[in-house]
């Protein structure tokens, strides 16, 4: 095998590991009794957390290559998105299913009545066309321009999610700062800072993944 | 441990404890951080002994209180309690302590007090949690002088047969139970009756979430969470939350204290 190929064979595996451990270290922690006293605020929290970092982390792809050439997130950004919406996902399917024990009604008061879980919810389904349309048939379907377009959504859902994440912290809002300072700076490398090159057609075979 | 002779006290309830590590491992104390593992983890830098309480304001003798005083075996019993934080969440404890109205009653209240209200320790070196502006130090609580005086009031000093653990507010701290958690203030340091209500630390920060009476009412939604189902620590993952029963059950005993109150306005 060529060098090359090795390492992007390399970096596939490590980006994989990484999307997956989190998932796998709670399951572990769950199935071993290991959550704490409060199981499942504890799961909510963590699968919440790392939905945002994960989006984070999509949200680098671009600048990182920008600033330093390095292109292994863009390459894989498709799985470090499709990552952050799994675990939204499951965020959402342990506050349903476990927390409010598929209490419609209830749900759906939260919903509507409680604007910090109103906008989780925006959040979490504006990312569902994206999850939806990120296989090639569906880039090739809408055109690279109409599909990036769409695919700036991820910048208001992200917007909503830490927006979700900072109203619910009581009073100490150290954590949601840091996440919020990490997307500031990603919004000013990716639109702001000199270099920004508008709407340039990525050359063939390195479609937006 | 202990305390673990002594006698039991009334308003129990045969309710499963919840596991001690839980009760002593899962805590809302900000002088030591804002995780709920921290205070187990950091607490260790408060010194409880020796400790003295000011009992002062409007009253005709004041008094200092060692904490040696109210740590006699003579003078405590043990009350099971209901604990209902006001984030959704519920624990059962067996606390130590002794009635409130019994060291209250030693300083003999004025008749102009109506309040009383509870300061705990500021000390940044043994609560470095105050390094940070997450609340106004010192933590202050209040509840009126009806609320105190009343036999459900209770100064804990230990819990589990055991001398207070300092991430649950050693040496002393006031339990409350059918209010939430939060009015329970921890680590005393002066207890003063007042003619005013009493600025108390969460109705500074937002007076919109946090009521001065704080009273468990599943009928009055939190802005952010609904309050009418509650969640019992150490039930595992797949348990499901229980309904939150007004006054945290207690509504035999204190409804009356509020008669003729809309529990919507004062909440």
């Amino acid at each position: 095998m060529r060098r090359g190929a090795l390492q992007a064979r390399l970096w596939a595996a490590g980006l994989w590991t990484l999307a997956l451990t989190p998932a796998l270290v709670l399951l572990a922690r769950a199935l071993g009794n290991r959550l704490g006293a409060n199981p499942i605020e504890e799961l909510t929290l963590e699968l919440g957390q790392w939905a945002l970092r994960f989006l984070l982390l999509t949200l680098a792809a671009t600048p990182l290559r920008r600033l330093t050439g390095w292109t292994v997130l863009l390459r894989h950004r498709r799985l470090l998105g499709l990552t952050a919406a799994s675990y939204a996902l499951l965020h959402l399917l342990v506050y349903a299913v476990l927390d409010q024990g598929l209490l419609w009604s209830q749900i759906v008061g939260d919903i509507l009545k409680r604007p910090f879980i109103t906008v989780g919810m925006a959040a979490f389904v504006l990312l569902l066309p994206l999850a939806a349309t990120s296989f090639d048939a569906a880039i090739r379907r809408l055109g690279a321009r109409r599909w990036q377009a769409l695919h700036r959504l991820v910048y208001v859902a992200t917007g909503l999610a830490l927006l979700h994440f900072w109203w619910k912290v009581k009073a100490d809002t150290a954590e949601p700062t840091i996440y919020l300072t990490v997307f500031a700076l990603l919004l000013v490398a990716r639109f702001v800072a000199p270099g920004h090159r508008f709407r340039r057609r990525p050359p063939a075979g390195r479609q937006p993944a | 441990g202990p305390l673990a002779a002594v006698p039991r006290g009334p308003f129990g309830t045969d309710e499963a404890l919840t596991p001690r590590q839980f009760v002593t491992g899962y805590n809302n104390f900000y002088e030591f951080g804002t995780d709920k593992a921290d205070p187990a983890a950091n607490a260790h830098t408060l010194r409880p002994r020796p400790w003295q309480v000011q009992i002062d304001g409007a009253v005709s003798r004041p008094l200092t209180v060692d904490i040696e005083e109210l740590l006699q075996p003579k003078n405590l019993q043990e009350r099971i309690y209901r604990l209902r934080c006001v984030e959704g969440w519920s624990m059962v404890i067996p606390w130590i302590g002794l009635p409130l109205a019994d060291v209250l009653r030693r300083v003999e209240p004025l008749g102009s007090a109506k309040y009383v209200e509870f300061t705990t320790l500021h000390d940044p070196e043994q609560m470095p949690g105050q390094k940070r502006d997450v609340l106004p130090w010192p933590y202050v609580e209040g509840l009126r002088l009806d609320e105190a005086m009343h036999p459900l009031s209770f100064l804990a000093v230990g819990l589990y047969g055991d001398v207070l653990p300092n991430q649950n507010g050693a040496p002393l701290r006031l339990v409350v139970p059918w209010k939430y958690g939060f009015k329970s203030v921890k680590s005393i340091v002066r207890i003063r009756f007042a003619e005013q209500q009493p600025q108390t630390a969460w109705n500074v920060v937002a007076p919109q979430e946090y009521g001065f009476y704080a009273n468990v009412n599943p009928q009055v939604d939190h802005p952010r969470w609904s309050q009418a189902r509650e969640r019992r620590l150490g039930e595992g993952l797949l348990a499901s939350r229980r309904p939150t029963l007004p006054f945290n059950g207690y509504a035999e005993q204190v409804a009356s204290l509020y008669a003729g109150m809309d529990l919507r306005r004062d909440f």
